[in-house]
């Protein structure tokens, strides 16, 4: 049975297993998006949530709650003014996460966790089709040389027929 | 110790194998580049998910962890 364990272990000690998800959610909320595995995808949301709360709350207590996860003024300061403020309307649930299917070497299930900001998806579809489209073009320089050098040939012709 | 009493033929053990079967992966179409991809997945040709989103994923890579 497991009646109420609610902490997935992730085959960490408490210590370990703590220390990964300060590490996560911090890639989190500096990138916006980060990939990880799908099991550790999911743990890091109740994280997640759980600062983006205390950013909403914007006291002294809170700042100093979500420093000892963070460890960054910097960061905590980015929280604080522009993170939590975007998630006003929301009520907890600050994260989607995508799954994007296996890793070569283990066959581990990965996923893409994100917050819900920014970036306009779904709805305002203009606005957000033209934002998104620009941030492709600045992008696709990188991507073609990675892909060219990586698979050169056989995927990338494609890839770039698709997106242009 | 347990010990086998009888001689267990080759045709014994491989039909009880008979049930092992490989079942195929349920393959779906991507809504966006029509492409097959697994399903609740983001599509590893397109990079869309559900229509609409586009995840720069497999090409510039998010941060890993
Ligand atoms: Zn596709």
């Amino acid at each position: 049975m497991r009646h109420g364990d609610k902490v997935k272990k992730l085959s960490r000690i408490k210590s370990h297993r703590e220390a990964m998800l300060a590490n996560m959610v911090i890639s989190l909320l500096t990138h916006r998006m980060i990939k990880t595995t799908t099991s550790k995808a999911k743990a890091l949301r109740p994280v997640a949530d759980r600062l983006i709360t205390f950013g909403k709350k914007g006291d002294l207590a809170a700042k100093r709650e979500a420093y000892r996860v963070l460890r960054d003024h910097n960061l905590v300061k980015k929280l604080f003014e522009e993170i939590a403020p975007q998630f006003a309307s929301r009520n907890g649930g600050y994260t989607r996460v995508l799954r994007l299917g296996t890793r070569l070497g283990d066959g581990a299930s990965l996923s893409l966790v994100e917050l819900l900001t920014a970036k306009p998806v779904v709805e305002k579809d203009k606005k957000g089709k033209k934002a998104k489209i620009k941030e492709e073009e600045t992008k696709k320089p990188k991507e073609e040389k990675a892909e060219k050098t990586e698979v050169s040939g056989i995927i990338a012709p494609e890839k770039l027929a698709k997106k242009e | 110790m347990p010990l086998p009493k009888r001689r267990h033929s080759k045709a014994r053990g491989r039909k009880r194998r008979t049930h092992w079967k490989l079942a195929a992966p349920n393959v779906t179409e991507c809504s966006h580049c029509h492409q097959p991809k697994l399903p609740h997945r983001v599509c590893p040709h397109c990079g869309y998910y559900n229509n609409k989103e586009v995840i720069p994923a497999e090409a510039s890579k998010p941060a890993k962890t």
